[in-house]
């Protein structure tokens, strides 16, 4: 916000700071309370009895808060075998993408191949059309190879890269000097040294977007699972919660626990990666 | 693509350095063209295929012509639903999730001591996982026990059994939606911040005032981010399925007023098993949203403003 004294001598500079403060910092509270306290709701209910639930007017701070939610949702559905199975999908999503998103960021940003900005372009066309286009497809294709109920089909692609990444990728090892490469040919190295010992390095902080949005994706996949995955020994978090919710009159302590435990994981990514993320993001909001 | 350095020749006019080099290059991208064909392009066209066809999965496909196009387009009263579902919510999501961005982003755009731990409050809610937030926002919006009503109750207001009520279901789904702005605010304020300050002060010296200012310089210097996010949102808006098959149910609930149409290829395809119908409405969806995109493109020249090409058109 940018001050304008002019029109308001009798404040002062200083006074006018003062004001603009204060009615800014009331915005700020307000709004953070309007989208503060659908989570504090979540976390409140996971701590309260079946009674206290349904508790008219409700309970805003429980008491006693029943802590011991936390662990009966390990017990009523099986949400340690969730937590790793998700994990699990999401270390393979990773290393997927690691892999394959390095390699062909780097063939379209450092080698020149006939075709190289046709190729690219259709690759970023295919960011504009919706993948449920392919579900149908894909889920007969997987199933004729009787791997329905399986991780593959939530793995695989992945090995193949994922446009979007390869794009933000590309566009990071872009801005390495070329003088890099050239000296290294030089001295004998071969493609390979150039894109394992330089490039690779320097693109440190756009790996670290791959594995941000690789983990929150996965994360947050629910699609998917749900049509691939049969087997509650195999389901994860997404999915397990939502059958949680349909399973029985519904148990909104045991519930919002469960979603509490859901939302830790990306929260503590969150935490770690805040900067790239949002930076990331911005990049996000003008890609196509 | 200003960034490559030559012009691509043909592999006949390559020297021999040149063609390891390409041949390289190939090896290189060859994970995403496998990707592409296999998880892509191969799909797309089976997809096209199957839409001619009925077929359950097992047993072979049975070849039926337009007989899916026609049956959706003339006798499919769940079509209708899902199409007006999905863009009655586009037509009220989208210019809110622009306004409460934008505001949103001007509120963080303050320089203040703390902003960040705001920012970071107000992005909180979009990392929720959608399954997560769902739930979260079916609970707050229990007619009897939920938040909301309770606290409608402090204002005297009797609030409606939003999700049970077929009139709010929508308006649910957009409000859970909203909460989930902070993910678009966090792009506008990287649109915002990039504005160049002179533009501001040239403006302060011409005796502008805020609202001038935002009006005359904000909102053109922010539309091509406008733009990005309202084709994005718009294609986002026909991929809709976790909060409507978590808060509408995955029949879409009462009176179908949550059928978003993914849940109804989700329901087509895998629920009843419905290859070839599932394929025709997902086509359907594709070309429908191709064109939309085309549409808003071809619009964007005559309210998109765009840095570059002042610069070209007035020197």
């Amino acid at each position: 916000m940018t001050t304008t004294t002019r029109h308001l001598p009798r404040l002062g500079l200083r006074g006018l700071q003062r004001f603009n403060d204060i009615s800014g910092y009331t915005v700020l509270l307000v709004l953070a309370a309007v989208f503060m306290i659908p989570l504090y709701w979540m976390f409140s209910t996971a701590l309260k009895s079946p009674q206290q639930t349904f508790a008219i007017p409700p309970e805003w701070i429980p008491a006693p808060a029943q802590w011991e939610n936390f662990s009966e949702v390990f017990e009523e559905v099986p949400f340690g075998r969730f937590y790793l199975n998700t994990f699990f999908l999401a270390f393979a999503n990773i290393v997927g993408h690691l892999v394959s998103v390095t390699l062909v960021a780097y063939g379209f940003a450092r080698l020149r191949f006939p075709g190289r900005n046709i190729l690219f372009l259709v690759m970023l066309s295919t960011l504009m059309i919706p993948y449920q286009v392919t579900l149908v497809p894909r889920f007969v294709m997987f199933s004729k190879l009787g791997l329905i109920n399986s991780y593959w089909p939530l793995i695989l692609p992945a090995f193949t890269g994922s446009p979007f990444l390869i794009f933000l990728v590309r566009q990071y090892m872009m801005s390495i000097p070329f003088d890099l490469d050239e000296a290294a040919y030089i001295d004998g190295a071969t493609r390979l040294d150039v894109f394992w010992r330089i490039i690779l390095p320097l693109a440190r902080p756009a790996l670290m977007l791959v594995i941000v949005f690789t983990f929150i994706d996965v994360w947050n996949d629910f699609l998917q699972p749900l049509i691939y995955l049969n087997d509650p020994d195999m389901f994860t978090v997404s999915l397990g919660l939502s059958f949680f919710q349909g399973a029985r009159e519904t148990n909104w302590n045991l519930l919002m626990a469960g979603s509490v435990l859901a939302m830790i994981p990306p929260l503590i990514l969150f935490f770690f990666a805040q900067k790239q993320l949002i930076g990331g993001i911005s990049v996000e909001g003008l890609k196509g | 693509m200003s960034a490559f350095t030559r012009v691509s020749r043909s592999w006949t006019q390559l020297s021999p350095s040149e063609r390891r080099e390409a041949l390289a290059g190939y090896l290189f991208i060859s994970p995403w063209i496998i990707g592409f064909l296999v998880f892509f392009l191969g799909p797309i066209v089976a997809s096209f295929i199957l839409s001619f066809t009925r077929w359950n999965i097992v047993g072979t496909p049975e070849w039926v012509g337009l007989a899916n196009y026609e049956r959706i387009f003339t006798q499919d009263p769940f079509f209708r639903k899902a199409v007006t579902v999905t863009l009655t919510y586009a037509a009220i999501y989208l210019p809110l999730e622009v306004i409460f961005g934008i505001l949103i982003a001007v509120v963080l755009n303050q320089k203040l001591r703390g902003i960040g731990l705001f920012r970071t409050m107000y992005y909180m809610p979009y990392i929720v996982p959608k399954v997560a937030s769902s739930l979260v926002w079916v609970w707050v919006l229990n007619p009897r026990y939920g938040l909301l009503n309770t606290m409608l109750g402090w204002l005297g207001i009797t609030g409606p059994s939003w999700l049970s009520d077929p009139d709010w279901v929508l308006p649910s789904i957009v409000m859970m939606a909203l909460w989930g702005v902070g993910g678009s605010a966090v792009i506008y304020l990287a649109g915002l911040q990039n504005v160049p300050n002179q533009l501001y002060e040239a403006a302060s010296v011409d005796g502008a005032n805020r609202v001038q200012k935002f009006v005359r310089i904000t909102l053109p210097m922010l539309s091509p981010t406008i733009f990005f996010q309202l084709v994005l949102g718009l294609i986002g808006t026909f991929q809709t399925f976790t909060p409507a098959f978590i808060a509408a149910g995955r029949s879409g609930g009462p009176l179908q007023s949550g059928l978003f149409y993914m849940l109804y290829i989700y329901n087509r395809s895998f629920e009843s098993m419905r290859m070839g119908y599932g394929s025709a409405l997902a086509w359907i969806m594709t070309v429908f949203i191709m064109i939309i995109t085309l549409l808003v493109f071809r619009s964007s020249k005559y309210w998109v403003y765009y840095e570059a090409e002042r610069k070209r058109t007035n020197r």
